[in-house]
């Protein structure tokens, strides 16, 4: 049972879509996985012949469980399909690292603190404790009164017996335990930077007048190319803060929020972001959009970002500061593009403006690494035909 | 040290006096109790507490020993197997050494070793504990060893009314009964209702009821731990006070109770923590009780020393009101 | 000295007869050891018989007996049905305790039999509070306390011929010198081997006697039980004897010689005692047949006994580790 994220102890194999005898490679997806975060398929980092199915559909079982067996390329011995949880349980650089060679990727400890009285009471409530992610108790175990709080805060919906896609309840539950996490743990910083947009505008409309609509891209490809290139200058940015100390990721995977239709908000990664064109990236958008709507995403997408990259589009505010999603360090932000006066020359002129903003771990940077940040994006996105 | 203040009418009298009075009330009334051991005749027992019943009921009943643990004790057990109602005195626990062969061989052997042909109605008095300055051969506190072996009663007298009543009980069981009486409590001053007759042998009481944290203890620890309990008071944490009384067998059903009321639990116990009764309970909590935790077990117990003469290092050996009082905020109110 | 023996045709068959209930019931639990019938130790009073059935003989139903674990021989000679001690060696039942003490823990209340102890000299404390019991509840019963040679070396030994010495407790000490305690020769142990001599540093009298001559103990048993009455005080007997077998069952006897086993044999107290009846023509051949033809007999009812017996349910194990009351 691969790891989908820090809060995440067990998961329920909803579906198995191979069966014994059938081979897989590397990107297959072999299963599908019902977790708070609702359903996520499992993707295999192995090649070979799936020769033992170990866990039946409808079992709930602890991450790091071996779900099913490959048997490799011919003389190789049969490894597991999913390593066991001890073999995962390394810290950041390989959970961040390009092409993790192991398919499960978890937090250094996935095993909740939770007292047993708070673990009998939050299953009578049918609430998931992995949403509460440090406690008040002894060695910030969790314990009853954690539970009472949260889950009477949680307006508990029961758990729905669907047994596909994405559970909203649950999303809501895991949001508010990432979120509230993050502010309990994150001292956060906020900058924010207008931008001026009034040459990415014309070069956009002048780019997707080229090209047939299913090829046209939206600022916020733009945004999001800026973004990670402007992380290669800011490298402190983009990694994560683990057991009270920074790790730099090797790669950029920016995770890129996507609002789902009622409700909830879900950030998958676009794998090297800085490397993609602008092209590919507006296709793997559209890809993740799509995906993330049906609730078809994959076990990797949610555990790879290195930061988190949210625009609001046409129809949201005019700023937003965000709280950073852990382990991550930063999180930048991207409103409304809105036409304002702006000074150009000693002349006062109308230019399509964007404010952007980066909200970031203190313990990590501090705000002169930020504004370097922010000014890099602004200057890359004043040279649109460079990205 | 003062014992709860009782409500009834109650008189006043210290711990050592009501172990006497027990004693004579005991001799009093059943010819077939006498007793044994070094020094209690003449001498007055070492700690005064069979002083004037040499006078009062003879050499024949009050039979002063020579320094033969393993003897007066097997002749206890022997006495004890043909009739009459022992009461053998052994100075202290670290003595109860040299006689650990007729306690555990003989005496908690032979009713079941013999199909039950036998019982053996003896009582044994020790001493027990440190805080004395007396050094390690003085100063252990041995109970959780005894507790350990099956056919024994074994109870812990805290209180004054304990001290006064439990050998009324002890006597009237059939099976063998130590009764430790911690060397520091002798002195100890308490009331006792005049109406009260009898305690029982066989349950934990509560001291003091909290709802925050249990605390759990017995015998010389239990001072400790209810002035352990008027600190945490102060600070708004309301400890409930478990006195074990009677270390076997356990009362296990008082302890689930109360950690099933507060969810967090401390042992004080003045044995060493490895293998100690402190253990066993944490033990039962842990098996019967599993559920009801809302934080770790804790213990406050001896350090893992033989106890030194020296008053500092005998002090930083032994539970002292203020560990108690820092390991149970913890569990309440992590730092 | 042996004038208050009454040695009548009877009684010297019934001493006779005692002393061959012990070795053929010893040598049928050999055999049903080896079929695994009988587990755990097993230890022969082979060679001593003559002592406990002279002490035995005695001894009043009123008096009490602590016994060593080598206790067979005592338990029969006192007069334990040879049915629930076999069942007791059977692990049954029907055992004098249900199965639970075993060879080395025979325990019968109604004979006053306190116990077969399997700490050497752990029983002897018990003597003194048996004895002290007694004096103190008017009762005028001996307490015969048997023990090795073994048993000298602990404490206990000392701590209580003091205490009976001190106390003046009606105890009769029965030591049972086989000269080895285990493998151990007592000259090895012991740095003075008189132990009459050791008794007497506690001002308890005592004298030491041939423990393979049953009627020589039997004469000093009853000797030293008028001297506890009448001086009101404890008696020490060294009854000086061998055991022809083995400590237990796996023994290689290496710290003895064939020779020295032979030597012993040779004055076994059943074929001394036999043959002096023989020859002194104090027993017909048809009668020393129907003794064994009737020991046999009660031996084949016993093993029946106890076979046929019926296991302690499991259920019932804890049964007694804490009584409900004191049995009367």
């Amino acid at each position: 049972m691969p790891a989908l994220g820090a809060d995440m102890e067990a998961g329920t194999l909803v579906e198995w879509l191979v069966k014994p005898g059938d081979r897989v490679k590397s990107g297959d997806v072999i299963a599908v996985v019902e977790t708070q975060k609702g359903a996520i398929e499992v993707e295999v980092f192995l090649e070979g012949v799936v020769s033992n199915i170990l866990i039946p559909e409808g079992e709930r079982v602890p991450v790091g469980t071996v779900l099913a067996q490959i048997d490799g390329a011919p003389g190789a011995a049969p490894p597991p399909l999913i390593e066991p949880a001890v073999a995962v349980l390394k810290p950041g650089p390989q959970i961040l690292a390009q092409a993790p060679p192991t398919p499960v990727i978890a937090a250094p400890s996935s095993r909740l603190k939770i007292t047993p009285a708070a673990r009998r009471r939050a299953a009578a409530l049918s609430f998931d404790p992995t949403m509460i992610v440090k406690g008040t108790g002894v060695e910030g175990s969790i314990r009853l009164a954690d539970i009472e709080t949260y889950a009477s805060g949680a307006k508990l919906v029961q758990r729905p017996a669907k047994k596909k896609g994405l559970d909203l309840s649950q999303m809501r539950q895991a949001i508010a335990a990432a979120m509230s996490r993050s502010k309990r743990e994150i001292p956060h910083y906020y900058l924010t930077e207008t931008v001026d947009l009034n040459t990415a505008s014309t070069w956009i409309e002048r780019y997707n007048a080229e090209k047939p609509p299913v090829e046209r891209i939206l600022p916020a490809v733009l945004f999001l190319r800026a973004a990670a290139l402007a992380l290669r200058e800011q490298p402190q940015l983009n990694g994560a803060y683990e057991n009270g100390a920074f790790i730099p990721a090797s790669s950029i995977h920016v995770g890129w929020a996507i609002s789902l239709r009622g409700g909830g908000l879900i950030a998958p990664a676009i794998r090297d972001t800085d490397r993609k064109s602008l092209a590919e990236l507006m296709a793997a958008m559209r890809d993740l959009v799509e995906r993330a709507r049906r609730g078809n995403l994959r076990s990797s997408e949610l555990t790879s970002p290195t930061i988190t990259v949210t625009s609001v589009g046409d129809r949201g505010a005019e700023s937003v500061t965000g709280i950073i999603y852990p382990p991550q360090v930063a999180i930048v932000g991207f409103g409304r593009v809105v036409v304002r006066p702006w000074v150009v020359d000693g002349r006062i002129e109308s230019h399509p403006l964007v404010t952007v903003s980066l909200a970031a771990d203190h313990r990590v940077t501090d705000g002169h690494i930020g504004g370097l940040y922010l000014a890099a994006v602004g200057r890359l996105l004043q040279e649109p035909d460079k990205l | 040290m003062n014992a709860p203040q009782a409500t009834a009418a109650a008189t006043r009298l210290t711990y050592r006096e009501a172990c006497k009075q027990a004693l004579r009330d005991a001799l009093l009334s059943d010819p077939r109790v006498f007793l044994m051991g070094e020094d209690i005749g003449r001498y007055g027992g070492c700690y005064a507490v069979t002083k004037g019943l040499l006078e009062e009921f003879g050499e024949e009943r009050i039979r002063d020993t020579p320094l033969s643990e393993s003897a007066f004790v097997g002749a206890g057990v022997g006495s004890a197997m043909v009739g009459m109602r022992p009461i053998v005195e052994i100075m202290t626990v670290n003595f109860s050494l040299l006689a650990l062969d007729q306690i555990v061989n003989n005496a908690v052997t032979i009713p079941h070793m013999s199909g039950g042909q036998f019982a053996i109605p003896l009582v044994i008095r020790m001493t027990t504990g440190g805080g004395r300055r007396v050094a390690a051969q003085h100063s252990r506190s041995l109970e959780g060893w005894y507790a350990h072996i099956p056919g024994l009663r074994v109870l812990t007298p805290a209180t004054v009314e304990d001290a006064r009543f439990m050998l009324k009980g002890a006597l009237a069981d059939p099976n063998p009964v130590i009764i430790f009486e911690h060397v520091m409590l002798y002195n100890m001053e308490g009331d006792l209702p005049s109406d009260m007759k009898e305690v029982d042998i066989a349950h934990a009481k509560v001291r003091r009821a909290g709802r925050d944290v249990s605390l759990i203890t017995y015998g010389g620890s239990l001072f400790k731990t209810l002035q352990a309990a008027d600190a945490l008071a102060s600070e708004g944490i309301e400890a409930e006070v478990i006195d074990l009384r009677v270390l076997r067998p356990l009362d296990t059903k008082s302890i689930l109770d109360s950690v099933a009321k507060t969810r967090r639990c401390v042992i004080i116990d003045e044995g060493w923590r490895s293998g100690s009764i402190s253990a066993e309970v944490g033990m039962r909590i842990a098996e019967e009780g599993f559920f009801e935790l809302d934080a770790p077990l804790r213990r406050v117990c001896s350090r893992e020393a033989p106890i030194p003469y020296a008053a500092h290092l005998e002090d930083a050996c032994l539970p002292q009101a203020a560990t108690i009082v820092a390991v149970a905020r913890e569990l309440v109110r992590p730092s | 000295m042996i004038k208050r023996v009454h040695l009548d045709h009877a009684h010297m068959q019934h001493l006779l007869k005692a002393m061959i209930r012990i070795r053929r019931f010893e040598a049928k639990c050999v055999e049903l050891y080896q079929a695994q019938k009988i587990l755990g130790f097993l230890h022969l009073y082979d060679g001593e018989e003559a002592v406990s059935v002279g002490v035995m003989e005695a001894l009043t139903q009123d008096d009490a007996v602590i016994a060593t674990y080598r206790e067979h021989g005592q338990a029969l000679a006192r007069g334990v049905d040879p049915k629930c001690l076999m069942a007791e060696m059977m692990g049954k039942l029907n055992g004098c305790c249900r199965g639970r003490g075993g060879s080395m823990h025979f325990f019968d209340r109604a004979r006053r039999f306190y116990g077969g102890n399997a700490i050497v000299g752990g029983g002897m404390p018990l003597a003194l509070g048996v004895a002290l019991a007694d004096k103190m509840q008017g009762r005028s019963a001996i307490t015969a306390c048997f023990f090795g040679e073994g048993a000298v070396d602990e404490g206990e030994f000392h701590e209580t011929l003091n205490l009976a010495s001190l106390w003046r407790l009606p105890i009769l000490f029965v030591c049972e010198n086989n000269l080895y305690s285990m493998g151990m020769a007592v000259e090895r142990a012991e740095a003075d081997i008189d132990f009459v001599h050791k008794a007497s540093g506690y001002r308890v009298a005592g004298e030491k006697v041939d423990g393979m001559d049953v009627v020589a103990v039997e004469s000093a048993a009853r000797n030293a039980i008028d001297r506890i009455r009448s001086e009101n005080e404890p008696y020490f007997l060294e009854c000086r004897t061998y055991r022809f077998r083995a400590h237990s069952m796996f023994d290689a006897q290496l710290y003895r010689s064939k020779d020295e086993v032979e030597v012993w044999r040779k004055k076994g107290p059943i074929v001394r005692f036999q043959t002096w009846l023989e020859a002194n023509r104090l027993i017909k051949p048809e009668e020393l047949a129907t003794i064994e033809e009737e020991v046999d007999k009660e031996i084949a009812a016993a093993v029946a006994f106890a076979e046929a017996g019926p296991l302690e349910p499991v259920s019932e194990l804890e049964r007694f580790v804490t009584m409900e009351e004191v049995p009367s």
